[in-house]
This record gives C-alpha cells, sequence and structure tokens, in this order.
C-alpha cells in the first residue's frame, strides 16, 4: 500500500512568505498565512523501521520535521495539492525513490515509484473560487493536477488511502497492418490525422501530405505489401520538416538546389576554400554540432536549438527540455564533447499584452497569459543550465506582441573536446558492422509522441498520460560525465548520437547509415510503465537518452562503467550492413525499411515565392514631429527602460555564469551592472585562450526589408564579438530562422531574400556557417476573447549566433567606460536610417529606411579595431545597436557609472535631425573609450576611414549635444530608468 | 553534539609531508559539477587531486585513507531534490560514516564548498544548517567576506571576495549553536560589504544568512565549508571588476597578476601539511 510522508519546515519558510505575497495579490488581505508541506507518496511496502529510516532521510531534522501521514498545520481554511499527472517526469519523486532505495536497503519493484506533491496550506476566509483561482496561478493543467481541499473535506480523507498517480496502459502491443490502397482522399485523410486504432480513433496526425503518402503507398507495391503502423510512423517522423528541412532543401525558384546548399553550405564551402591553410572549421554541417579549432590540441562546437511549440504549451518543461536537448548535442558532437557553455534567447509578448487567446473554438483551452510563458521559460533555461553545472554567460530577450501566440526560445551549447586521444580522432566517428546499439539514459514512456497535443483517446481514458516532455538534468548529467569524462577516453564506443526528435527511429535510422544497416529488437528498450505499443517505443520522445554504437569486445566494460555510474544502459539491436533497418518486436518483424528509401525516399517538391506589394522605403514622409529639449529628454530615458533595451541583470543573476571557473566577461559588466553584447569564457582551466559568443536578431526590420534584417543580424554578430576581442580570422557563425506560414509565397520570399543576405554578408566577411536550425511555422491558429479564428504570426526571424577564439583573455574588453578624461570615439557613419527601429516604434511611425549594411567598409573598420584592442588602445567598446548612440552613449557611461559629454553635431548634418541622430540604427558602428595618450596610436588604425571624436568621459552625467538639441541626464537617473523594467521579475 | 565538531588535543598533531605528496580526494557524481575546477585549484595550490566518483569510494576501489584532504565541490547533486545535500549526505552517511569519522580523526582536512557545504551540513558534520535563499531564488553574484574563526584553512587571509551560486545557501543555526560558533572560533566567514558589493552596489548579506555566517568550521576549524566559490576566484580575469583593474595597472605601468584570492584558500590546505 501506498504511504505518504509529509515535510514541512520549521522555521520561517522563505517559500511560503513569497507565496503569500502572490496569494495577497488574488484573495486580498484575507489570505493571513501560508505554509507549505512537501508531499512524498511512496507506492511501495515498507515496515515501519523502513518508514522511519525514510522519513529521516527526507527531512533535516534541524530546519523541518516530518509524519508517515498527512500534516495538517494547526489553522488553515484552504489546502491546495499540486501533483503531476501520470507518467509526467518527476524528478523530486526519483531523487526520494533513490533516497529511500539507499537508506532501506530495500529495492523498489518494477512499476514501484514516489510521486512528490507540494501542499500550500492557506489561513485565510476566502472563497472556494478564489482558493480555485490561487490553484490555477500554481499550477499547469497539461502536466500537472491541483485538487483544492477545505480544511474539513481534508480532514475527513486524512486517514484513507492515498491515491496514486500511476500510468496504467490498456495496449495491446498489437502492430496493425495499414492499407494503403486506398482512394487519394483516404490518403490524405491518413496523412492529417492518422492511423486509425483497433477502436477506429485516429491516433494523431502524420503531418504526411498527399504526395508524401503517394510515394509510400507506390513504394510498398512494389514490395507486394501494405506497411505496418510502426513503418508509417517512423517514415513520417524521418520526412518530416523537423527532422528533413524540406523547405531548406527543396527547389526554390530557379535554385534547383535549394536554399541550405545553395547559400548556407555553399558560403561555408567557398570560405573553407578561401582560407586554405588558415581555414578553422572542424567538423560542420554533418555532425549534431559545428566544430571549429580551440587551439592545436581541442576542437570548440556550438549548436543553437528553438523549442518553440513546447515552450508555448508547458512554458518550464519546453525550455528545460530545451536546454538539455541542446546539451546532448555537445555531447553527440563526434565522440562525446563536453558541455562548456549555454547560451539563451527568447522572444516574448509584452507581459502588458493581457489579451486572451484559446486554441479551440468552444474556448475552453486557453493560452497562457504572456506574463506565465515568460515566467516559466526563464525558470526552465534556469533549472536546466545551472543543475547541469554548464555556465550560461550570454542570452537576450527581445519582445513583441507578434510573439503572444508563440515565444521563441533558443537554447544554445558550446562544447569542448580533445582532437585525438592517442591517435583516434575524436571528432570523427562510426559505427561498425557488429557494433551493438545501445541505449543511454532515461527510459521511455509516452513523452512526446505526435508533439504535444497527443490525444488520450488511444489510452485508458481514466489514466491519460500525457505526452509534454520535462528535462531531467541530473539523469542526464551522469551520462554525461560518464560519456564526456570517462568512456569516451577508454575508447568504449566507436559513436554516439543524441536521441532527441523522433526518439530510437530518427536516431537509430541516423546512425545506421554510418554502418548500412541496423537490426532492433523492441521489446529489450527498457519502459517508464507497462503497455506502450510498438510503434510507441519506436517514435517516442522521452527525454534524457543517448544512443552508443559499442563493439561487443567492449560491451561489458562500458555496462560496468556506467553501473557504477548510476546510468541505466541497455543493448537494443546491432548494427549490420543490410542496407536496412530491421525491427522486431518478440521475435516477430515489424519494421524492415529500405534505409534510401527512409532516408531518401520523399519527394523532392517545387516551391516559389512572391515578392510582398509593401516593403520598407527610403523615401517616405516623416509623421512624427522634432521632439523638444522635454521630449527628448523623456524619450531618451524611456528608450533605454523600454522592453527591449532595459537591463536584464535579473537573468544574468539567476543563470550561473561562473561554474567551470572560466568566466571573463560577463554578461553584466562593469559598477553600473549593464548588459553586454558578448561574453568571454575560458573553456579550459590551463589554456589562456578565450570563447567569444555572441548573437544579434533584427526581426523588427523582416517584415521592411528581409535581405536588410539578415545582414544587419549577421553584421551585428560579428561586430558584438569583435567589440569584445574576437578575431575576425578566428570567428564562425550559426543560423537559426524561425520564420511563419511558410509555405506562403510571399514569406518564402522573404526567406530567401534573407538566405540571400547570410550568403553574401558571410562570404564577404570570412565567417563560416558552422552550423543551424530553422523552425518554419510559428504561427499560432486559435480564438480570441470574442471566439472569433484568429492567426498570429511571429515576426521573421533569423538569429545569428556568433563564436570565436581569442589568444589571450586578458585583452577581452568590457563595454563600461573607465577613467576620467579618456576620448569618446564613434567608429562608422550614421544615415537616417530608423526603419524598424525602437524609435520609430515608440513613436508609432511605420515606415522609414531600414538600416544598409555596408560590408566592405564594415570589415575594414572591423580590422582596425580589432589591431587596437591587440594593442590595447582600447578602454571599452559598445555597438551600436538598438536604440542608436544614445543608447550606446548611455551604456557605457552606466557601466562605468561615470559620466560622458558628447557632441554629435556632425552626424546631425548627414541625418537631417538630432532626434533621428541619436536614435538611427545605422549598422557598422561602435562606440570607444580610448586612454588620451593612446590618441594617435589608436586613431591611425582608421586613417581614411569613418569615424570621429566625440567627447570625453567624467562628471557624474551624460551629456548629449546633437546640433541644437542637446539632453543631460544623470548617470543616476539614466541607471534608475534602465533597471526600473524587470525590476520586479 | 558541540563537542563532536570541536574534536580534541591529539588529534591536532600536524602529518609533515611533501608538498606534491599532498593528495586531495575531490568527490564527484550525482549531479556536483565543481569538481574540476577545485581539483584544478588543489593542483595549482602544489597538491596532486584526484576526482573520484562516490560510487567507486563506496565499491571500495577508491580509499579516503589513502588521501590528506576530502573536498566536496559545489554541484547540484541530485537536483536539489528533496532538499540541496540531502540526498549525497545521505549516500555518505548510509555508506562512508565510519571511514568519514576515522578520517576526520586523524587529523586530516576536510573542504565543502556550497553545495558540498550543504552535504557536510546534511552528514551532520559542520554545526548548523543551510536553507532556501530569503528571495526564493538561485543567485549568482560576488560577495565580500571577512575571515574570522581559527582553521588551517583561513591562514592569512583577513578578506576574501568571491561569487555565490545557489538557491539555497543561506545560513541557520539555533542560538545556542550561534553562541558556540562565536565563542569556539567556529565562524569561518561573514559576508561584509568590501569591495566588490560596493563596486557593484549589491546588499553584503546576499541570502539572508543568519549573522551574515557565509561559512562555518569543525573539528579544530580542520573542516571547513562555505557557500561562496574560492574555486572560482583562482584568476585575475574572473573578478567582475578586472578590466577596469587592468586599464588602472597598464596606465600605472603594471600588469595584472594571473592568480588571484581564491587560491590561497586551497594553498592553506597543502600547507597545512607541509
Amino acid at each position: 500500500m501506498a504511504t505518504r510522508i509529509d515535510v514541512t519546515p520549521t522555521i520561517p519558510d522563505a517559500r511560503a512568505h513569497l507565496k503569500l505575497k502572490t496569494f495577497r495579490e488574488i484573495g486580498g488581505t484575507k489570505v493571513k498565512a501560508v505554509h507549505i508541506a512537501d508531499s512524498y507518496l511512496i507506492d511501495t511496502d515498507l515496515p515501519k523501521a523502513g518508514l522511519d529510516k525514510a522519513r529521516s532521510s527526507l527531512s533535516n531534522p534541524l530546519v523541518e520535521e516530518s509524519t508517515v501521514a498527512r500534516q495538517l498545520p494547526k489553522k488553515f481554511d484552504w489546502a491546495i495539492e499540486i501533483g503531476f499527472l501520470p507518467g509526467v517526469t518527476d524528478n523530486v519523486g526519483t531523487t526520494a525513490k533513490e533516497t529511500i532505495e539507499d537508506a532501506t536497503g530495500k529495492k523498489f519493484k518494477e512499476g514501484e515509484h514516489v510521486y512528490s506533491a507540494v501542499v500550500f496550506f492557506i489561513d485565510g476566509k476566502i472563497s472556494r473560487e478564489v482558493a480555485e483561482k490561487i490553484a490555477g496561478t500554481l499550477h499547469n493543467p497539461l502536466i500537472q493536477k491541483a485538487v483544492v481541499y477545505s480544511a474539513n473535506e481534508l480532514k475527513k480523507i486524512k486517514n484513507k488511502p492515498p491515491v496514486v498517480p500511476k500510468v496504467k496502459l490498456s495496449a495491446s502491443s498489437k502492430v496493425l497492418e495499414v492499407n494503403l490502397e486506398v482512394s487519394d482522399a483516404e490518403l490524405e485523410e491518413i496523412g492529417k490525422k492518422g492511423i486509425k486504432d483497433s477502436h477506429g480513433n485516429y491516433r494523431g496526425p502524420l503531418a504526411l501530405e498527399l504526395d508524401f503518402m503517394t510515394a509510400i503507398r507506390d513504394h510498398f507495391r512494389r514490395l507486394r505489401r501494405n506497411p505496418t503502423d510502426i513503418e508509417l510512423e517512423a517514415l513520417a517522423q524521418t520526412w518530416s520538416e523537423h527532422c528533413k528541412h524540406t523547405i531548406f532543401a527543396n527547389p526554390i525558384d530557379e535554385m534547383s538546389e535549394g536554399i541550405y546548399k545553395g547559400y548556407i553550405k555553399k558560403a561555408t564551402e567557398e570560405i573553407r576554400r578561401n582560407k586554405g591553410k588558415q581555414d578553422f572549421c572542424v567538423s560542420v554541417f554533418k555532425d549534431n554540432s559545428g566544430g571549429i579549432v580551440f587551439d592545436e590540441e581541442y576542437v570548440v562546437t556550438h549548436k543553437v536549438e528553438t523549442h518553440n511549440s513546447p515552450s508555448a504549451l508547458d512554458p518550464f518543461g519546453g525550455a528545460i527540455t530545451g536546454v538539455v536537448g541542446v546539451n546532448r548535442d555537445a555531447l553527440g558532437f563526434g565522440l562525446g564533447a563536453k558541455p562548456v557553455a549555454n547560451v539563451y534567447g527568447f522572444c516574448f509578448a509584452p507581459s502588458e499584452d493581457t489579451r486572451k487567446l484559446y486554441r479551440d473554438s468552444a474556448m475552453k483551452n486557453e493560452m497562457l497569459p504572456a506574463k506565465r510563458i515568460a515566467e516559466g521559460v526563464i525558470k526552465g533555461i534556469n533549472a536546466g543550465g545551472n543543475q547541469s553545472g554548464i555556465p550560461t554567460p550570454h542570452g537576450f530577450m527581445l519582445f513583441d506582441e507578434a510573439y503572444r501566440g508563440k515565444p521563441l526560445v533558443f537554447a544554445g551549447t558550446v562544447g569542448l573536446i580533445p582532437k585525438k586521444n592517442g591517435t583516434r580522432k575524436l571528432y570523427e566517428k562510426k559505427a561498425k558492422v557488429g557494433d551493438y546499439i545501445v541505449m543511454v539514459g532515461g527510459r521511455v514512456g509516452l513523452d512526446g509522441i505526435h508533439g504535444a497535443t497527443f490525444s488520450s483517446e488511444s489510452i485508458d481514458a481514466g489514466s491519460p498520460a500525457t505526452s509534454v516532455q520535462i528535462g531531467d538534468p541530473i539523469t542526464q548529467k551522469k551520462f554525461s560525465d560518464a560519456i564526456a569524462k570517462e568512456a569516451r577516453d577508454l575508447n568504449l564506443f566507436s559513436s554516439i548520437t543524441d536521441m532527441g526528435a523522433g526518439g530510437l527511429s530518427g536516431s537509430v535510422g541516423e546512425m545506421s547509415r554510418e554502418s548500412n544497416g541496423a537490426s532492433v529488437d523492441l521489446e529489450k528498450v527498457p519502459l517508464k510503465y507497462p503497455g506502450l505499443e510498438p510503434w510507441q517505443i519506436w517514435i517516442s520522445e522521452s527525454q534524457e537518452r543517448m544512443l552508443l554504437s559499442v563493439p561487443k569486445g567492449k560491451w561489458k566494460e562500458l555496462s560496468e562503467l556506467m553501473k557504477r555510474r548510476a546510468v541505466e544502459v541497455t543493448v537494443i539491436g546491432e548494427f549490420t550492413n543490410s542496407g536496412r533497418c530491421e525491427v522486431s518486436y518478440n521475435g516477430k518483424t515489424v519494421m524492415d525499411l529500405d534505409l534510401d528509401f527512409l532516408h531518401d525516399g520523399l519527394p523532392k517538391r517545387a516551391q516559389y515565392t512572391r515578392e510582398p506589394n509593401y516593403r520598407g522605403t527610403a523615401v517616405y514622409e516623416l509623421s512624427i514631429h522634432e521632439p523638444n529639449k522635454k521630449e527628448l529628454t523623456e524619450y531618451v530615458l524611456k528608450m533605454i527602460g523600454s522592453h527591449n533595451i532595459a537591463s536584464n541583470d535579473f537573468l544574468a543573476k539567476q543563470y550561473d555564469h561562473e561554474v567551470q571557473s572560466g568566466s571573463v566577461i560577463k554578461p553584466v559588466q562593469g559598477a553600473g551592472r549593464v548588459t553586454g553584447d558578448a561574453s568571454v569564457f575560458r573553456p579550459l582551466l590551463t589554456s589562456k585562450r578565450a570563447v567569444v559568443l555572441s548573437s544579434a536578431l533584427f526581426p523588427h526590420y523582416a517584415n521592411l526589408d528581409p535581405y536588410a534584417s539578415a545582414a544587419a543580424a549577421l553584421d551585428t554578430a560579428v561586430r558584438n564579438a569583435v567589440a569584445a576581442g574576437a578575431s575576425l580570422n578566428h570567428l564562425a557563425i550559426l543560423d537559426n530562422f524561425c520564420w511563419t506560414d511558410s509555405y506562403n509565397p510571399e514569406r518564402l520570399w522573404q526567406l530567401k531574400e534573407a538566405a540571400r543576405a547570410c550568403y553574401e554578408y558571410a562570404t564577404l566577411y570570412g565567417t563560416p556557417f558552422i552550423s543551424g536550425k530553422d523552425s518554419m511555422f510559428n504561427d499560432f491558429k486559435g480564438y480570441d476573447a470574442k471566439g472569433e479564428a484568429i492567426q498570429i504570426s511571429a515576426l521573421p526571424t533569423l538569429l545569428i549566433s556568433s563564436i570565436g577564439v581569442m589568444q589571450d583573455a586578458e585583452k577581452a574588453v568590457s563595454i563600461d567606460a573607465k577613467i576620467a578624461g579618456d576620448l569618446v570615439y564613434v567608429l562608422g557613419h550614421t544615415e537616417n536610417e530608423l526603419g524598424g527601429s525602437e524609435y520609430f516604434r515608440m513613436r508609432n511611425e511605420t515606415q522609414g529606411a531600414v538600416p544598409q549594411t555596408h560590408g566592405a567598409k564594415n570589415l575594414k573598420l572591423y580590422a582596425g579595431l580589432e589591431k587596437a584592442i591587440q594593442q590595447e588602445l582600447v578602454a571599452s567598446a559598445i555597438s551600436v545597436g538598438r536604440g542608436g548612440l544614445a543608447v550606446a552613449f548611455m551604456k557605457t557611461a552606466m557601466a562605468g557609472k561615470m559620466g560622458m559629454s558628447v557632441d554629435i553635431t556632425k552626424s546631425v548634418k548627414d541625418v537631417g535631425r538630432s532626434d533621428l541622430a541619436l536614435f538611427s540604427e545605422s549598422q557598422g558602428r561602435l562606440v570607444v573609450t580610448v586612454a588620451p595618450k593612446d590618441k594617435e596610436r589608436f586613431e591611425k588604425l582608421f586613417k581614411g576611414q569613418s569615424f570621429e571624436k566625440v567627447g570625453t568621459i567624467g562628471g557624474t552625467a551624460i551629456s548629449m549635444k546633437a546640433g541644437s538639441a542637446s539632453v543631460q541626464v544623470s548617470v543616476e537617473d539614466a541607471l534608475t530608468a534602465y533597471t526600473k523594467r524587470f525590476k520586479n521579475w | 553534539m558541540e563537542n563532536r565538531f570541536r574534536g580534541s588535543v591529539f588529534m591536532q598533531t600536524k602529518m609533515k609531508r611533501n608538498k606534491k605528496n599532498i593528495k586531495v580526494l575531490v568527490f564527484s557524481g550525482y549531479g556536483l559539477n565543481c569538481e574540476e575546477e577545485t581539483a584544478h585549484a588543489f593542483e595549482r595550490a602544489g597538491g596532486k587531486a584526484d576526482i573520484v566518483h562516490i560510487n567507486d569510494v563506496i565499491d571500495g576501489m577508491k580509499k579516503m585513507s589513502d588521501y590528506d584532504i576530502l573536498a566536496f565541490p559545489g554541484g547540484f547533486a541530485y537536483g536539489d531534490d528533496t532538499g540541496s545535500g540531502k540526498a549525497y549526505g545521505n549516500r555518505m552517511r548510509n555508506h562512508l560514516w565510519k571511514p568519514l569519522m576515522q578520517f576526520i580523526e586523524s587529523g586530516k582536512l576536510v573542504i565543502g564548498i556550497c553545495n558540498g557545504f550543504q552535504i557536510l551540513s546534511q552528514i551532520g558534520i559542520l554545526p548548523g544548517a543551510v536553507t532556501f535563499n530569503e528571495s526564493n531564488r538561485y543567485i549568482d553574484r560576488w560577495v565580500d567576506l571577512k575571515a574570522e574563526g581559527k582553521s588551517p584553512w583561513l591562514s592569512g587571509i583577513e578578506t576574501l571576495s568571491v561569487p555565490i551560486a545557489h538557491g539555497e545557501g543561506r545560513y541557520i543555526a539555533p542560538k545556542k549553536v550561534l553562541d558556540d560558533l562565536k565563542k569556539n572560533k567556529q565562524v569561518a566567514f561573514r559576508y561584509y560589504k568590501g569591495e566588490t558589493s560596493t563596486y557593484q552596489n549589491l546588499p553584503a548579506n546576499p541570502n539572508g544568512a543568519t549573522e551574515n555566517i557565509a561559512g562555518v568550521l569543525a573539528y579544530d576549524g580542520r573542516v571547513f565549508g562555505m557557500m561562496p566559490h574560492p574555486d572560482r576566484n583562482l584568476f585575475s580575469v574572473q573578478r567582475p571588476d578586472w578590466p577596469l583593474q587592468k586599464e588602472r595597472a597598464k596606465r600605472a605601468g603594471k600588469k595584472l597578476p594571473f592568480d588571484s584570492d581564491g587560491l590561497q584558500i586551497f594553498k592553506n590546505g597543502i600547507t597545512y601539511f607541509g
């Protein structure tokens, strides 16, 4: 029988204190006190002595008390219990189970677990309705269950046996044959709604369109049989947009090779050819991450992923799964790179956007509010990175109402791996014929099958298991350490890959190409709970798993090592050279697919683009008046505190960026703790070398001019890195396209334009793409508060991330002004370019010329800056980005907590108006400070280029003169405005 | 209970040894994650550090008695689930209690940093407890510490600036224990408004720790736990103000030193035996 152990704090509880505050926001002052109990439901038989041991190992007597039974506080009116739905990853429960096993020496039986829950006791005469409302803020109904009890209700059931949230499946383990010899309409139906189960219910979308379905039917017609359900599911998964990136791969207009080969990959190939011996790429586009040279002995890798749709549904789970997922892309590089840094990026709707949105026309399935999404995502990145012991030195937040339907959540990981172990190259791998196929890490459940909209119809309605994945960083940390710090260097496996999207189907399918075949016994796969059907086991996206190819002779050593590291490893089959992927279940073949067909059988589709009518233009009539002095001051302070510019120190403070002891340039810099655009860290304790990370995106330019938007992103990502000390000769980039409505020819035109800019600027700058990922449908289709159908598309968003290597960390440059009397320079030229700028959007001006990127000119300027930094002539440097010169000046001053006096009257003459000169977002510019004694040496480096000495550092005020206009704000006032917006986040 | 934490006189006999032969066992496993920098710090301080998975000690493949120093590094053992340090501390208590006590009683040194401190206090070999930060938030920032207690680990250290990174770092203890700590010189460090918290205008006490306590001692100061991370201030370029310090040094014709203050703790551990 299951037993409950409750643990409650005996000292003032910080958690309860904060909850009291938030509960009062809903229930008012009627809410008098909050008590929190951690509750463990132990689903195994334990004798009294065992229960006592369990109890004492789950509590610390100095600060907590524990009871074997529900523990009720003396005074309470309501209790809200939050527990997980059946089948949802319960990390606390797992640790409690291991703790109890260790303390009692008793192993739990198969299927026995500990289920964790948190109980909030509320002392206060509030109505049930208010209590329910509070419960609503405490849980996400997709993954958790909230039960509200009045004091009396709870006292009544106190001694009744608790209900165990166990998953019960009534699966038949049967493999179905799917008849494809049907009409086109029926084929289309199967592709759209999925295979029908034995009860005649659809299992969920295959997302295979008619041309794909027809290709599959024709293939099986040639084989004179119908496919099994598992074969069809495997094809759907392998051919999905998510895995095959068909939009990037298929021909588009005149480009038969498609966008990826014709622009992105081509850029890298050309750059590598041109660099010749200076080529620093090691492994690009073919592995889980891209790898470049770190030094003679090491390779540094990078990969940036998105996790948008899952984060919209379950922000915490989606984001944490995003981080730990991309960590596996480092671990899956070569024979296992160690993750050494995480990066993040969020595109959210502002929390002021309180529109109510529904996924269904009945308006029952409500979208989470923008603020809840942001909070959950932020927390997920926190848990994923911090718990894994990987520093998070760099990231960004960007806001726009267009992200209300779907937030964009970027998560990236940098890895480090030695080039060789003896004579063996560690950045290459190959599964060999006869190697065992080995699954490492977590067990398989229903997680993530058919994405997050898995319907519960096909399983026992009484206990639906949820399909939303939640990351478990500790399970992953255990195998990550065992693989990258031990097994790899003992040569215990010949290949490794991540098991992410598509689960076993994706990873076995992918790795089997290395040996040209695989044979899997599906019943050997360890399951979270019994009753999964074979197709579910094959495509489940249960997290925290890797796939290894292990030579038979190494299996004993590997399995023993993993056992000592508390990591589950299982042989599930063998690599072959049959040219086929064969899967059996209890001895019966359930899948037998030709590898060529599985990977390359999907028909090509032609894509066509159409230029939209509306685009930004340089010729426009300005609708906004020139501000007077008072207004200008107001705008400057409003700008520095605006969503996309204000301090996000609260993120830097909660994301550990010091772990692994390599921090050099931190996410917030200087005495004023101002957010920088690039971070620098040393991934190797014994080397002075450092890695520079940055990123940039300008989605607000994209609808006006997608080419310029992409060029600006690339230019800024490069410029930010150079400003922090990176070298142009050792700088690589990554692309993440998050597009919308991508079958629409106008969207495709934008996409193609953006990709064209990527090709042109990457080749010009000599910065190769080493890895990329795209997400093509960031659209929300649902209903608004009136029940009317609504579509919200994200802005076409291209994130460019940069990664560079610098030889000496000590040459890194921060953004803060340092010494009074230093000279302030603007590098680059300011033009009237404010289309899509922060200033125009602040003033509701919708037109304007989007900043153009003058690559050749910029390149020369950056080379000069790189030299100046190498010669240690630069005291501080910052890119001019959102908010233009005004913001760059202010950030420099605020970071140094020093005043500054500058005059940009010359630029006003070029631009035409003082406010436009201050806020123009022309690309290719930087603000740097230089010691007076270095003036000549510094200026000499920029001879013949566009640069200007505009002022000096000193005093306590920031004073900016622009023609006849001028603004003066104290550093203190500026910092107050800058830090206000997210102060209480 | 307090007597146990103090140890006894005969255990204080120092073991003289060649510096190079001082062996440090740095624990790993189950989500600890600062083992590499902690080992690096001890090696840089002149010792010989081995990173050892706790299960290899439990299995008898490695013996604590072969080492001079035990280090419990920072991390997120078991994801802090059920309370930070609890599950790993239980594992130590359940399987290694005896050899751990023998190790301590033989006059050797133990250090626990951050999660390591939480583990030591959960094992019950350091007085008091650490619990949720007052803000109930994970915090990464720099703090300034004033050394106070008597311990070989603190030789020559008056103040120290290092980062913290924790969600459960608020030290608490009953009044009686606090009084004894003071009396017996068992408070290792207290937070104070020093160089870095003044530089970035941050409150001195980051987590609401009772009486600003950041670290405590037991067994004549040989067993030492602290929430802040000396292993994250080994190099000058880790300091939040290093670009400013470098600029100042440069203009005075000087260079930024390579090593930084946190290293002294690890050096103290090694020189205790030398």
